[in-house]
């Protein structure tokens, strides 16, 4: 079991650094110019050479994500919640999600930064939280309504209040079925608040730095800014894959998928 | 004459499918005394599970009437007169096994140092004390089958409704199980409905053997039991030759024609 899990960790790992040697020595090889591609040495020298910089861009787009991530997943589990216990509730958003799962919600930032002001990050916040929301929406929805048979039946025999009912079985039994909606959505929390810095608003975060290092010819930077894109993501990735982890722990994994899309 | 624990008057239950409705039991008649031992037994899919759960009240019949201790079934659910055990465990994946076997007074607001003394009993009687802080993930089929029947005798039911709960046990386990239910019987003098694919084990425990046939479920025959108190039987029981002719009673019914000595002995019907 251990030297299986070691074995998940370490071939990935070796895999990614032989690609990197491999990139270095073609770098040096080729002579390849730092426009076409830069080394990876270069980059990891740059990234830590401008940390402090590449820092400042990871905080607020790190933050419009974990803000638009927060807000957008409670407001998804209450939804969830409504939706699972009352019908006509069910019945109103089911189209409205359905529609917000298939429109690219990156669309509709420049609206959004007309409305709330050109210089606040509230848009990608937006963005982010709208972007959040269906997952967590789904997953948390199809959670709530797997409650087993013979679960429903012993709650049933035991006479247990529809309170009691919902405490004790259809809540733990849900929360895998969150936790997993979350991992799915703490990458999309970061890709939407880092694409929709490109369609305007104030001109720190990531996206921005990114396309104004690469305008100045700084490519070596420009990189370094993508490194820390790509740390960011991990971050919220690695941090939800661990709470999933730890919330699934005694529960059998949900057997079916779960949902990306409607 | 005290009232019987249960008693189920013409009793049928349809159930609607696709194209249809599929008849699961049909004119059922059938009492049970106040701390009387009966076991169904009949081929698969003959409506067993189907009339306990109509007992217990998770379904209703299509016609007929149910009454538990002289109650609708619905009342008697409502007072928490029985007590059930599943086909399958269905234990909470998210509770240690001294939780699930807690769930029943947890809801019912018990004490905690009561619950924490009964729980305790209730291990020991199952021969599960070390696993107490287990999760089901952790435990073989069988153990889980044991929690799931401590969960059931939790709250000392005057009823107790059993749904093949020592299917998943091995020889060894099964026959200490089957001995300990006897003895719970007995102490607690409650009226058991069990149901069970094996023969021997329908005989040593019952007062009383319900043999049912399928398509549409149907009580075949009711075999007696007379084998002395259900309290006083023990191993010696399993070696007696009255022990054996009952089991081919049982068998005859089952099959509705005469069968061998020998093939009577030790049999499973599933
Ligand atoms: N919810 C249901 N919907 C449709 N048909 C059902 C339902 N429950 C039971 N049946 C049908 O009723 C019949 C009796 O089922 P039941 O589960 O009571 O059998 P059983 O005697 O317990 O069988 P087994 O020994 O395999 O557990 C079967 O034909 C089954 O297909
Ligand atoms: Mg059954």
């Amino acid at each position: 079991m251990r030297s299986l899990r070691a074995r998940a960790i370490v071939a990935p790992a070796a895999f990614g650094i032989a690609v990197l040697v491999l990139w270095q020595l073609a770098v040096v090889v080729f002579n390849i110019q730092p426009f076409v591609l830069p080394s990876p040495v270069n980059i990891g020298v740059q990234f830590a050479q401008d940390l402090p910089i590449v820092w400042d861009g990871m905080i607020i787009t790190g933050t419009n994500a974990l803000i638009g991530f927060v807000l957008g997943a409670l407001a998804a589990v209450v939804a969830a919640a409504l939706a699972a216990s009352l019908r006509f509730f069910d019945q109103l958003t089911q189209p409205i999600v359905t529609v917000a799962g298939v429109i690219p919600i990156i669309a509709l930032a420049p609206v959004l930064y007309t409305m709330f002001g050109a210089g606040a990050e509230t848009s990608r916040q937006v963005v982010a939280a709208i972007a959040v929301f269906v997952p967590v929406y789904l997953n948390t929805l199809r959670g709530l309504r797997q409650v087993k048979p013979v679960h429903r039946d012993l709650m049933r025999a035991y006479a247990a209040s529809r309170w009691q009912a919902t405490r004790t079985v259809t809540l733990p039994g849900a929360l895998p079925f969150v936790f997993t909606g979350l991992r799915i959505a703490s990458s999309l929390a970061v890709i939407s608040a880092l694409i929709s810095e490109d369609f305007g608003g104030p001109i720190d975060g990531l996206a921005p730095s990114i396309s104004s290092a690469a305008a100045y010819s700084n490519y070596t930077l420009a990189y370094a800014f993508v490194l820390g894109a790509i740390l960011l993501g991990l971050t919220f990735y690695i941090v939800t894959l661990a709470l999933e982890k730890l919330a699934t722990r005694h529960s059998p994994l949900p057997n079916e998928r779960p949902v990306v899309r409607t | 004459m005290t009232t019987p624990a249960v008693t189920a008057s013409s009793v049928s239950k349809s159930f609607a499918v696709k194209g249809g409705s599929v008849s699961a039991l049909e004119g059922i008649d059938l009492e049970v005394a106040a701390g009387e031992f009966v076991s169904l037994i009949g081929p698969s899919g003959c409506g067993k599970s189907t009339l306990l759960r109509l007992i217990a009240d998770l379904d209703q019949p299509t016609s007929g009437t149910v009454t538990v201790f002289g109650k609708t079934a619905r009342q008697a659910r409502i007072d928490q007169n029985y007590g059930i055990a599943f086909q399958q465990a269905g234990l909470l994946a998210w509770r240690t096994v001294g939780q699930n076997i807690e769930l029943p007074l947890e809801l019912h607001r018990v004490a905690k140092p009561t619950r924490r003394a009964r729980v305790a009993e209730l291990l020991d009687l199952v021969g599960l004390t070390d696993f107490a802080d287990r999760y089901p993930e952790q435990l073989s089929g069988g153990m889980q089958q044991r929690v799931a029947i401590a969960r059931s005798l939790a709250e000392s039911p005057e009823l107790l409704l059993m749904d093949e709960p020592f299917g998943a046990l091995d020889e060894m386990t099964r026959e200490r199980m089957q001995n300990e239910l006897v003895r719970i019987k007995h102490e607690t003098g409650a009226a058991v409905v069990f149901v069970t694919h094996s023969i021997p084990e329908a005989v040593f425990l019952s007062d009383r053997v319900v043999v049912m046939s399928p398509r549409p479920g149907r009580i075949q025959e009711v075999v007696p039991v007379r084998l002395g108190a259900t309290g006083e039987r023990d191993e010696n029981l399993r070696e007696a030759t009255n022990f054996f002719s009952t089991v081919r009673a049982v068998r005859e019914a089952l099959h509705g024609v005469p069968v061998a000595e020998s093939a009577a002995r030790g049999v499973d019907i599933r």
